[in-house]
């Protein structure tokens, strides 16, 4: 019974094994990613053969539900997306290919734990499993003078700092409840927040950590720099999969802490529209891609934060609907940064300029996703965002959702500019992009995947709906 | 549901296939190669939708204000979403104008476009699927993802085939439309939260309070407004049609700009009634703005493309000021004024499609005299020229005489002051005619070397202009002497249509549920607008 219902983190965990007995010998980049495809593959598949077991494990501080499987889906499904789309992982230094691969696993392997994880010490140990990795991966770069230093600097300062205030509010729930136990805490919790305002405190310290995770206004300070500090194919990790199990974790503590949770709410609102409107503000005026990706995810973060802070059944389903769009829409658009930087170099609007005749996969794959991440129907961007909107107004957050409607106006400009660079002549002619077939194939499913769950949301709807059931 | 349907009788989909059809085309085009190809294709896929198109003229039943060839699937049942389509008086002669458009938009881009054909073909395919799905959806959520969708073809337009500000035209007409529509969307929930349903006809008369009304009126209205485009919102319009190449400019004006007037008769009227009661003052005064602004800069324009421009945002004036008098003249009158200029303003922007390809040039100037070089060119303009200035006999004459007389049978000042609109409109389409077909202000002919340069560039149009300018003319003609088959299609609708308005603002919920505030104003809106006219 054990082992069958972990056998995903058990898949995960060999895989990084045997990538650790490799970093042991000297092995080709091309070998190194077929091992790391052909395992991650191995792994998705047994995570998704696993998607409907359930279980209660290690003295009930691990917790495998619909929820949780859903998301290791993802998470695997993202680790698997980040090694095809950086296939020659040009941007990572030489002798450090199979290290890399290592760490990135050992990273999802946290986030996995993490999704699973009840038990705030728990809790704890899987984030900063998943954080360490990240803190030795991002200044793995090749040839870009000292940007990734500042930024591996800059994303271990800040990752500390947040982790630090999350224990100290862990400390407080722990004083108020006499439990860490999220299941326990259930009960208890919802009175406290009701009376104690030490409460409502210690449950936003708490979530600190995850804010960081997900560049939330007010812990985003390390995103734009760590985004375009890093490679670019470490970005396009760092942008998705640590957001994905933040969300997770920020859905578990709302429905911990009560579906009326008016003070949580107001301070959770707050923060919504800041980064909404931060984000989309400051990316109006970047010129690095990275960078305003970086912004635009803030952004991202304030809708996903809409869908959170409902606490119902709607708005949530709607939140790990958003997330899971909004992490093909990022790594289609990484997917396209990775291939037009031929040294791994940072890529800018001019280096979009003739893209339509260098590459016109790429061309539309970038369309595509901008024009998803702006919410144009019919991408999965636009159900997202079309979801979040219904369960605000269901719970009657009219004010969330105008600002959240006029930013989205707003955000439309700048994902507007991307789309025209890419689309509009070069000034110099430049070679064509040849695309091996793996890249190619690559881009159409980005292209479809977009597209199709935008035109046919139902399934991926129901299997949201039925994880967040789990919460409620 | 059934109350307000009657299901396709046909014995096939007609118009998912119309729908279909398009998207498919496209599809099909990625894989073909060569420009002739895929000219031949898209004209034959746009030629086959029209085809498809035609027994929504034949087969439709003009004595029901019911929804025809409906087709009901369900799409998203976890939110109640599904897939409807449906016309009823109001959209049969929107869709219809706009699959014999699009044959148009091919073949006057025959060789204007000379580059990327095959996104050329793929994109107004696209676009063709969008703009018959937002006349065709029952759903508002499908209605606004049609809505929506259209932006990135119309974008890609004018973005990739644009002239030279083709930059700043493209993002601003995307940004003006995206924040219209996006309020769209929110009134769209909202309505859903409120009544639990998508379904077009059952909100429409259902009874929101008041103040809920305003706010839904105002969210759709901004959306229509900046689609129209009214003033204030008509600036990104000017910018759009010079920049775009001449399909861009044929579908904006005579199809997307439609879809503003069109919302109004779907949205706002009977979704809003009480609402649409208190805002009427307001947006007559706006239709009055559009018309005389509208009008007065297309006046003083030396570009031929931003004149014809400044002169729809005159033309769509009438069509508001039409939609807002609520009384069965002025309703039909702008929807028939919808399809003239629709056909009128298409033709001047194929017309004047032609001169830029032989001139390079849209300044009136650059375009002088041409009446000594093309005279079947010059026939047309005249013809057109005078369609746009509402001259008798022709079809705007028609639509024009209607709404001024829902005016003057309403509010006789609203009609004087618009009357100065049809006389700005033949200023200045006289104007243009007399400068570009003759013009001796300079005092000379040109003779000689320059005469023969002239010559050369300004040859006369070949078949396949004058079978594009033709087969517009006979609707010119056709509307402005026998319009009767066209009013009676919308007959029955629009009679539907202002009993829904006429029943929403009397319902005794809208008042109850209203403040006494939404009251007092309900009972007095009629007496202001009496007292403001």
């Amino acid at each position: 019974m054990l082992n069958t219902v972990f056998l995903p983190e058990i898949a995960l965990m060999l895989m990084t094994l045997v990538l650790f007995f490799m970093t042991l010998g000297k092995f080709r980049t091309g070998t190194v990613q077929a091992v790391s495809l052909v395992m991650a593959a191995i792994t998705l598949v047994i995570t998704f053969a696993s998607l409907a077991t359930q279980g209660l494990m290690f003295y009930d501080v691990y917790q495998i539900d619909a929820l949780s499987q859903l998301f290791k889906v993802v998470i695997v499904f993202g680790l698997f997306l980040v090694y095809f789309l950086g296939s020659g992982l040009i941007g990572i230094e030489e002798k450090l290919h199979t290290e890399y691969n290592m760490f990135l696993a050992i990273s999802a392997l946290g986030l996995m734990f993490l999704s699973s994880s009840v038990e705030l010490l728990t809790i704890l140990l899987s984030l900063e499993i998943s954080s360490y990795a990240l803190y030795v991966v991002i200044p793995f770069r090749r040839g870009q003078g000292r940007l990734h230093v500042e930024a591996g600097i800059k994303y271990i300062l800040f990752g500390a700092a947040s982790t630090g205030l999350t224990l100290y509010g862990m400390s407080y729930i722990f004083g108020l409840a006499q439990t860490t136990y999220l299941s326990e805490l259930t009960e208890r919790l919802p009175g406290l927040v009701a009376t104690q305002p030490l409460a409502v405190i210690a449950i936003i310290l708490v979530m600190v950590a995850f804010f960081y995770k997900l560049a939330l206004f007010p812990m985003h300070f390390w995103a734009p720099d760590v985004y375009q500090g890093a490679a670019n194919e470490t970005t396009s990790f760092v942008a998705t999969l640590p957001k994905v199990g933040a969300v997770l974790l920020l859905l578990r503590f709302v429905a911990v802490a009560g579906i009326d949770i008016s003070q949580v709410t107001w301070v959770l609102a707050a923060i919504a529209v800041l980064s909404m409107v931060f984000g989309n503000f400051s990316a109006l005026v970047q010129t690095d891609l990275k960078r305003l990706l970086a912004y635009s995810s803030i952004a991202h973060a304030g809708y996903v934060m809409i869908g959170i802070l409902t606490a119902d059944k709607m708005g949530m389903a709607a939140a790990v609907f958003y997330v899971i769009g909004y992490l093909l829409m990022n790594l289609g658009a990484f997917y396209v940064i990775y291939n037009i930087a031929p040294k791994g170099e940072n890529v800018t609007f001019d280096d979009l300029k003739g893209l339509s005749r260098r590459s016109p996969l790429l061309a539309l794959t970038l369309l595509v996703s901008v024009f998803g991440m702006a919410g144009i129907p019919p991408t999965i961007g636009f159900i997202g965002k079309f979801m979040i909107f219904t369960g605000a107004l269901h719970k009657g957050f009219y004010a969330l959702v105008v600002i959240a409607v006029m930013n989205a106006a707003v955000a439309a400009f700048y994902y507007l500019k991307m789309a025209r660079a890419a689309y509009c002549a070069a000034d110099d002619e430049q070679d064509a992009i040849v695309l091996p077939f793996g890249a190619k194939v690559m881009g159409t499913f980005f292209i479809l995947a977009i597209i199709l769950i935008g035109a046919l949301p139902q399934s991926l709807l129901a299997a949201a709906k039925e994880a967040v059931a789990t919460l409620l | 549901m059934e109350n307000y349907l009657i299901l396709n009788t046909l014995n096939f989909p007609i118009l998912s296939l119309l729908l279909i059809v398009p998207v498919v085309g496209a599809i099909v085009a990625m894989f073909l190669r060569g420009d002739t190809v895929l000219k031949f294709w898209g004209l034959a896929v746009t030629l086959l939708t029209a085809l498809i198109s035609l027994p929504l003229w034949t087969r439709f039943d003009q004595t029901t204000a019911k929804y025809q060839f409906v087709e009901l699937r369900h799409w998203f049942p976890a939110l109640d979403l599904d897939y409807v389509l449906g016309v009823d008086g109001i959209s049969v002669l929107l869709v219809l104008l706009t699959t014999l458009v699009m044959p148009l938009c091919i073949l006057c881009s025959w060789t204007y476009i000379k580059t990327r054909w095959k996104e050329f073909v793929i994109v107004t395919l696209l676009m063709e699927t969008a703009m018959l799905g937002v006349f065709v959806s029952l759903n508002t959520v499908l209605f606004w993802i049609f809505w929506e969708g259209m932006l990135v073809p119309m974008y890609l337009i004018i973005a990739i085939w644009g002239g030279a500000r083709k930059d700043y035209a493209s993002i601003k007409f995307f940004l003006y439309t995206f924040t219209g529509s996006i309020f769209l969307l929110v009134a769209i929930v909202a309505m859903y939260i409120t009544t639990g349903t998508f379904f077009i006809p059952e909100l429409m008369g259902h009874d929101f309070s008041f103040s809920y009304q305003v706010w839904i009126f105002l969210a759709c209205a901004l959306g229509f407004a900046i689609k129209m485009p009214m003033f204030p919102f008509h600036t990104w319009l000017p910018a759009a049609h010079v920049e775009a190449p001449v399909a861009g400019s044929v579908i904006l004006a005579s199809i997307l700009l439609k879809m503003g007037g069109y919302g109004f008769l779907r949205f706002c009227l009977p979704m809003a009634p009480a609402a649409t009661l208190y805002f009427v003052p307001l947006l007559l005064v706006m239709s009055l703005i559009s018309i005389v602004v509208g009008g007065y800069l297309a006046l003083g324009q030396s570009d031929v493309k931003k004149l014809i421009a400044y002169s729809s945002v005159g033309h769509m004036g009438f069509v508001t000021l039409g939609i807002f008098l609520l009384n069965d003249a002025g309703i039909k009158g702008a929807m028939l004024q919808m399809l003239n200029h629709g056909i009128t303003t298409g033709a001047l922007f194929i017309l004047i499609g032609i001169i830029y390809e032989r001139t390079h040039s849209r300044e009136i100037a650059d375009n002088s005299k041409l009446g000594m070089f093309m005279p079947i060119y010059v026939t047309f303009l005249g013809i057109f020229s005078l369609s746009s200035l509402a001259f008798p006999g022709t079809n705007s004459f028609v639509s024009e005489f209607l709404v001024l007389f829902g005016a003057f049978d309403k509010f006789p000042l609203v009609g004087a002051v618009s009357i100065l609109g049809a006389i700005l409109a033949a200023a200045y389409m006289l104007r243009l005619m007399q400068k570009m077909v003759w013009d001796d202000s300079d005092g000379h002919v040109p003779h000689g070397e320059h005469a023969e340069e002239r010559k050369r560039i300004l040859f006369d149009c070949n078949y396949r202009e004058v079978l594009q300018l033709a087969f517009l003319t006979i609707f010119v003609f056709w509307i402005g002497l026998h319009p009767t088959p066209l009013l009676d299609m919308m007959d029955t609708s629009v009679a539907h249509l202002i009993h829904q308005i006429d029943a929403g603002s009397v319902l005794p919920e809208a008042v109850e549920h209203g403040s006494e505030h939404g009251h007092a104003m309900l009972q007095n809106a009629g007496t202001w607008i009496k007292n403001l006219f």
